[in-house]
């Protein structure tokens, strides 16, 4: 039988790997936006989770805003990506970093 | 009629102080003026029609903490009047007089316009007078006693642009601080002993006092000393006794039409003032009456001794006025309140009048104070010489011995004074300084007219050739004053200085039959007073000064053996003798003499060294304390603890933090999920959630 800790550990593996991937990677932007999109997965994972496990429909509401919200972000972090490569002629993570100290 | 009296002044100073742009100069200075001559005619109402009786007229709450309650009133009585009179009147004619006085000043550019800035400080000088005389309790007078010190500061500094008119502006300011911390100190222990601050309280409880025991500096003192003890320290300063009287001088570096109101006939009398005032308690202090009596004649004898040698016109008649101050606190001091009111009146008017006076001289003069630089002036300034004239007989005291009144207003005041001093010291050292400083009042007086308008002109030609008689507006306030310099002494001999029963109800109080015990003792003391009639029979503070029965001195002064009431007049002659022997037949007589008697004549004129000791005891001492919490206390604990944190700890702490800054993304996300995880960490084992 599946339950409900099954759910949540899948997600909170995903959850960790998208944290790891995202301070671990040190080649890629776009696999710093890949890791976030896997880490509102793992939230969307618990939410519907719950929200079957509670018999409560919000939470898949919820989810179904997380996405759209997903999908947006994912679309603004590749313009800005493009923007970037325009203007550094690179995307490469050891490149950015304007903000040192 | 008495609010408008106090404050029409303090409209006045308003409108000259910041209305002066709207209405302009002149319009300024006539509103100022116009005011005050309305404040002074209803006081001369108030005066005049005044009954005795003592009147509070309420204007408003003012401060009510815990057991403290006090009006903001008004209390009328016979001091107060007197008073408003004195002040009111000289006010409004140096007001006039200060039209002719400042039209011109090289002292400010052209088109500057300051006129009306001295005129709004003449009222606001003016208003803070009358609130100190009008009041109804201690704090309302400390309003009024710090308004006339800032004031006087103010236009002592008149002259801004001149270092030595600022130096002698704080000095006046600081000197009188230390007189104002004892008057404070003074009311703290009345407000502490009596737990108020109205004047019928403690008045009402100033018997108790005089059985009351305080500590105060780990010793123990009887109550009624030591407030009239302190109250009289901040008379001290206020009225430039010994000790404290050397801003006075130095306060001549104001405009004199400033000398003439505030340091001579109004502000600097405040501490007579104050001790008549707070008569009722003084009388209960017999030890510290005695030190006023011996400081006043110390100062009086002192004062006139400097003024024998001063070179400046302005100095000669501050000494004076330091002197004649002497004298008050002498009456005072021996408890004839009513006389140190008298010669408080009468020297106003004449003081004002040589202020004045010696001002026209200055003006004609085209701002020459020293006197080895007139001479022959008596043409070329005839109204001034003959005010001056007057002034000087008044304060000399020139009058028909024997008599008692028939003379100046100084003979008059002055004999009651030295009188009083005899009676009440049994011919003691105040007696003996009051007579000899009569001497020199007359010596040094007569020397200041032989100088100024005697003799052939000496100084720079051109001036001389130019010197000039003063406008009118300068010469009608002459005139007014020289009405009272010369009646003001006879007109109110009997109600200042009559028979005792005269004076108690001039003073609002009444009179009765003294017991058969009393009548002994004063016959046993002097067999020619032995006809005492009448002692005062008021509580105390029921009128406006307070005279214990037992305090007969008012009673016997007038019966003080004959070479004592002839011994002013003797010493006015002799000193006028001597002025003319020294100034008029042997003009080179002075000279011979400060070379004879070098060092004395360098210690007087260095004014018994006071201000040489001040600096090397206060003032060095104060510049050494001041400079080492500026350079090491300041400089080097506080900038250097700042400059420290600034530029060494707080940029260590930044390369540090900066270096935390790699600026890669992941390390930000990093450091954010670790702080998460500790975050959660101890809330879960804190149990944060329940």
């Amino acid at each position: 039988m599946i339950g409900l800790e099954h759910y949540l550990t899948v997600a909170a593996a995903l959850f960790v790997i998208g944290i790891f991937g995202l301070f671990l990677n040190r080649k890629n932007v776009i696999i710093l936006l890949m890791s976030i999109e896997l880490m509102l997965l793992a939230v969307n994972i618990n939410l519907v989770a719950f929200s079957s496990f509670l018999g409560d429909l919000v939470g898949q509401v919820f989810t179904l805003f997380v996405l759209t919200v997903a999908a947006a972000e994912a679309a603004i972090g590749l313009a800005i990506l493009v923007c970037f490569f325009r203007n550094r002629g690179t995307i490469a993570v050891e490149d950015v970093n304007v903000m040192k100290g | 009629m008495e609010t408008m009296i106090l404050f029409a002044p303090l409209l006045g100073a308003l409108i000259a102080g910041f209305g002066w742009r709207l209405i302009g100069d002149r319009g300024a200075m006539w509103v100022s003026t116009g005011l005050l001559f309305l404040s002074c005619i209803f006081s001369w109402i108030v005066f005049l029609t005044f009954d005795g009786t003592t009147e509070t007229i309420s204007i408003l709450r003012w401060i009510e903490s815990g057991s403290l309650s006090t009006d903001w009133a008004i209390r009328l009585d016979r001091l107060t009047a007197i008073m408003l009179i004195v002040i009111t009147t000289v006010s409004a004619l140096v007001h006039l007089y200060s039209f002719g006085y400042m039209a011109h000043d090289e002292n400010f550019r052209e088109n500057e316009s300051y006129r009306p800035r001295f005129f709004a400080y003449l009222s606001f000088f003016t208003f803070a007078m009358l609130m100190l005389v009008t009041a109804d309790n201690l704090v309302q007078m400390f309003f009024g006693w710090e308004g006339v010190g800032l004031a006087s500061y103010l236009l002592i500094g008149f002259y801004y642009r001149k270092p030595s008119a600022n130096a002698a502006a704080i000095k006046a300011f600081v000197v009188n601080r230390v007189g104002d911390f004892g008057f404070a100190l003074g009311i703290f222990a009345i407000f502490f002993l009596t737990d108020s601050i109205n004047f019928d309280d403690i008045f009402a409880a100033a018997p108790e006092l005089a059985e009351t025991q305080l500590t105060f500096l780990w010793t123990s003192w009887n109550a009624a000393e030591l407030v009239a003890f302190l109250l009289f320290i901040g008379a001290m300063g206020k009225s430039a006794q010994l000790f404290l009287h050397t801003w006075l001088p130095d306060a001549m570096e104001g405009p004199t039409p400033v000398s003439a109101l505030i340091h001579a006939a109004t502000m600097v009398t405040a501490g007579v003032f104050l001790v008549c005032r707070m008569s009722p308690i003084m009388e209960f202090a017999p030890n510290a009456m005695t030190f006023v009596t011996f400081l006043g004649a110390a100062t009086a004898f002192f004062a006139a001794t400097v003024g024998l040698v001063q070179n400046d016109i302005k100095r000669v008649i501050a000494y004076s006025t330091c002197s004649q101050l002497g004298y008050m606190f002498v009456a005072a001091g021996v408890g004839v309140y009513s006389v140190a009111m008298f010669h408080l009146f009468t020297h106003a008017f004449f003081k004002a009048m040589l202020f004045l006076g010696a001002g026209s001289v200055i003006h004609g003069m085209h701002h020459e104070q020293d006197m080895r630089n007139y001479g022959g002036l008596r043409k070329k300034l005839p109204y001034t010489f003959y005010a001056m004239l007057i002034g000087t007989l008044a304060i000399t005291g020139v009058g028909i011995p024997l008599t008692g009144w028939i003379g100046f207003a100084g003979f008059a005041s002055k004999d009651a004074v030295i009188e009083s001093a005899y009676a009440g010291t049994a011919g003691g050292f105040a007696f003996w300084s009051l007579v000899i400083a009569a001497l020199f009042t007359s010596f040094y007086s007569w020397r200041l007219m032989f100088l100024t308008f005697w003799g052939s002109p000496r100084g720079d030609k051109h001036t001389h050739d130019h010197a000039h008689e003063s406008p009118m507006t300068m010469l009608v306030p002459l005139g007014v004053l020289a009405l009272g310099a010369v009646f003001a002494g006879a007109i109110w001999y009997s109600s200042f200085f009559g028979k005792t029963n005269e004076v108690v109800k001039f003073f609002g109080g009444t009179y009765g039959e003294p017991t058969q015990e009393l009548v002994e003792q004063v016959a046993e003391r002097s067999p020619k007073a032995s006809e005492l009639h009448y002692v005062m029979e008021s509580a105390p503070g029921e009128a406006a000064i307070y005279i214990r029965p037992e305090n007969t001195i008012l009673h016997e002064a007038h019966y003080v053996p004959t070479w004592v009431k002839l011994s002013p007049f003797v010493a006015m002659v002799i000193g006028f003798v001597v002025a003319v022997w020294f100034y008029i037949l042997n003009p080179a007589m002075p000279g011979r003499l400060a070379e004879n008697q070098r060092p004395l004549y360098l210690f007087l004129l260095n004014k018994w060294y006071f201000d040489e000791i001040y600096d090397a005891i206060f003032v060095q001492p104060a510049k050494a304390l001041g400079r080492l919490l500026w350079r090491r206390g300041d400089g080097d604990v506080i900038d250097g603890s700042i400059n420290g944190v600034a530029m060494g700890i707080i940029p260590f702490f930044t390369r540090l933090a900066g270096r935390a800054q790699s600026g890669y993304i992941f390390t930000y996300a990093f450091t954010m999920v670790i702080g998460i995880v500790v975050l959660i960490t101890w809330m879960t084992l804190a149990g944060g959630a329940n």
